[in-house]
């Protein structure tokens, strides 16, 4: 570790040696994302805030400009106004890939360096680079987890996010973790992400199926409706309950031991602060950043669950 | 209208009871009977305890709706609204301005129903002074309260901090009186109170006469404007006191909190036999309407005759052939 400090040290002092007027060129990103609509975003939103404000510190020359937009059709409108100011480079995350393809490959066409996070655009060759969570993983380690945990036999409920391309390929990744085992999908029904959706449908759940030995809601918020239904009809079938994304709160739970939620699966809001990180070093330190991102969707146990719990954060 | 309708509505003939009253609860009838088919848990006391206290928040932000479209309002902001309250409300409770968990709770009630009132006063007065379409008004401060409403959680949620006080504040939504939920008691209440104002009070008949005709109701020399300003109070308390049950379940406010509820509120009012154009208002039939929305939703899960994508499809057309029952009802 120390090794890797000096290293980046020196690294730092030869940029600012070399590169002293280099910190003051004069960059303009642009960042467009989804409007806190749910707790995700609502992460999303506040690392696109706090990475705008480290950025701007340690690149006196760099403007970032953040802008929400509540659904597709506002946020390609927004596309085209901030395209209009002049900018250098657009780091966005996009409400529906196929709908943006479009608005965003007319920002490329005027030379804007494009960064992509999270959902894939339809024509791949438009990003220049890629960040996202790994959705099929994220499913996966779920499915595997409750299949190892249950010891191949179980009966299982599913809470699915909203019907779009995320929510399919964790679906999918899911039923490939628990492949070739006995455990049984009981139902999928839609929480669109929300805690209170969520709390309905887990109700309907547990009057619906007298015997139910996991739950896999694939997000933290939903976890939290999830919970307070099994609390209120008093059901002790249930063994254990797995969320996804990281929301401290859940964090906390799996660092404390809780025996309801012994793991979280990673898909960090924070990945749009890694994607203007990149983006921005692209511009100020001459690193090769072209590419695709993958973070991984990382099991978080009581072991390492300090490493990613951050009790400043909203979400 | 003069003076004896009031007293005598409630003592007609059998053979004289509006068919278009009783629809939505013949509706609702059906439901269970077609919930029950499907599936036997349906009629299980705790799933019929679940979906009565589910519907606590739209039947009673309903309520309120019925009084504004009755007077021939509209009021979208009613979702955001509810956030915002439960936002500003958590906000205060985690302040510990009171000492004492009772106290504090007690406080925060009243703070919330403050605000709720105030909310709605605003919209009142907008509409009504700034002649401005309660369409536009409304919509307007629907984005203003989720903003602010996001504005305060940064953009996560805002979570009552103390497990005490949560653990203090929580049987209001899942506690019970003599296996009566509370929040289900809390519907009773202001369905009573509610059906009292629009039918036996002055005030009530006001809101009938300035929504059928505005301007026979000025020449009347009802003060039209402070009619309608009173409709969003009311509306302003019920949204607070669906927050005050709300609260409690999830002890959190957060982005969705509310969302689509004035949708789902308009909806419960007008499948209770109240008209969109304003002039005729039914209490019990919008928290019959709230129920069975509910109960659609619910009898949806619980059945597994219907793929969960369309699901959205099948509520949708339940709801449109409740209303066509309650027409036909209506014509005989």
């Amino acid at each position: 570790m120390k090794a890797i400090f000096a290293g980046l040290a020196a690294l730092a002092l030869a940029s600012v040696a070399t590169m002293a007027g280099a910190q003051d060129k004069k960059v303009h990103i642009a960042v467009s994302i989804p409007a806190a609509d749910h707790g995700w975003t609502g992460g999303v939103v506040y690392h696109a805030e706090r990475a705008k404000k480290t950025l701007e510190a340690r690149y006196p020359g760099l403007k970032i400009t953040v802008k929400t937009s509540p659904d597709g059709a506002s946020q390609a409108n927004a596309l085209e106004d901030l395209t209009a100011q002049g900018i250098d480079a657009l780091v966005t995350l996009p409400h529906n890939s196929d709908e943006l393809t479009d608005p965003i490959r007319q920002v490329k066409e005027k030379g804007t360096f494009v960064t992509v996070v999270d959902r894939a655009l339809s024509d791949r060759s438009i990003q220049d680079l890629y960040v996202a969570g790994n959705n099929p993983e994220l499913g996966r380690v779920a499915g595997e987890y409750i299949k190892k945990e249950l010891g191949g036999k179980g009966d299982v409920v599913v809470i699915r996010g909203l019907p779009i391309v995320i929510d399919e390929e964790r679906q999918k990744g899911f039923d490939e973790g628990i492949k070739g085992s006995e455990i049984k999908v009981l139902d999928r029904q839609f929480g669109n992400w929300s805690r209170d959706d969520a709390f309905k449908v887990m109700q309907d759940y547990l009057a619906k199926y007298k015997k139910i030995d996991a739950v896999w809601c694939q997000d933290d918020d939903m976890a939290v409706g999830v919970l307070e239904a099994i609390q209120q009809a008093k059901r002790t079938d249930i063994k254990f309950v797995v969320g996804g994304a990281g929301m401290k709160d859940m964090i906390k739970r799996v660092a404390d031991g809780d025996s309801m939620i012994p793991v979280d699966v990673l898909y960090p809001p924070a990945m749009i602060a890694t994607a203007m990180e990149l983006t921005a070093g692209n511009f100020y330190d001459q690193v090769p950043v072209r590419g695709s991102y993958i973070l991984d969707a990382t099991l978080v146990t009581k072991e390492n669950a300090k490493e990613f719990y951050f009790p400043d954060s909203p979400f | 209208m003069n003076n004896i309708t009031a007293t005598q509505t409630a003592r007609r003939p059998l053979s004289d009871i509006d068919l278009r009253a009783v629809a939505p609860f013949v509706a609702l009838a059906a439901l269970l009977v077609f919930g029950a088919l499907i599936n036997p848990n349906f009629l299980g006391l705790d799933n019929l305890t679940n979906v009565a206290t589910r519907s606590a928040f739209i039947a009673i932000i309903a309520v309120g709706a019925t009084f504004v479209i009755s007077a021939g309002g509209l009021d979208l902001s009613v979702g955001s609204m509810a956030a915002f309250v439960a936002g500003t409300m958590i906000l205060f409770l985690n302040s510990g301005a009171v000492s004492g968990d009772t106290g504090m709770i007690a406080a925060a009630m009243l703070m919330a129903l403050a605000t709720g009132a105030l909310c709605g006063l605003a919209n009142g007065l907008i509409t009504t002074l700034g002649r401005i379409e309660p369409f536009i008004v409304t919509l307007g401060t629907m984005g203003i309260f989720r903003a602010l409403t996001i504005y305060l959680a940064e953009g996560g949620s805002i979570a009552i901090k103390s497990q005490e006080l949560r653990a203090a504040y929580r049987p209001i939504y899942f506690g019970d009186v003599l296996g009566v939920p509370i929040p289900v008691i809390v519907i009773l209440a202001v369905g009573i109170i509610g059906a009292f104002i629009f039918y036996r009070t002055r005030f009530g008949r006001h809101v009938t006469a300035v929504g059928s005709n505005e301007d026979v109701a000025r020449y009347s020399g009802i003060s039209v404007n402070r009619v309608r300003t009173l409709t969003y109070v009311i509306q302003g308390l019920c949204v607070a006191i669906a927050v005050l049950v709300y609260v409690p379940r999830l002890g959190a406010a957060t982005p969705t909190t509310g969302l689509l509820w004035e949708l789902q509120a308009i909806t419960a009012v007008v499948i209770g036999g109240t008209a969109l154009r304003g002039g005729v208002g039914r209490i019990w039939g919008t928290i019959c309407g709230a129920l069975i929305l509910e109960v659609v939703g619910n009898i949806m899960v619980l059945s597994d005759l219907v793929s969960e994508y369309l699901i959205g499809a099948v509520q949708g057309a339940i709801i449109i052939i409740a209303m066509l029952i309650q027409r036909s009802l209506g014509r005989r």
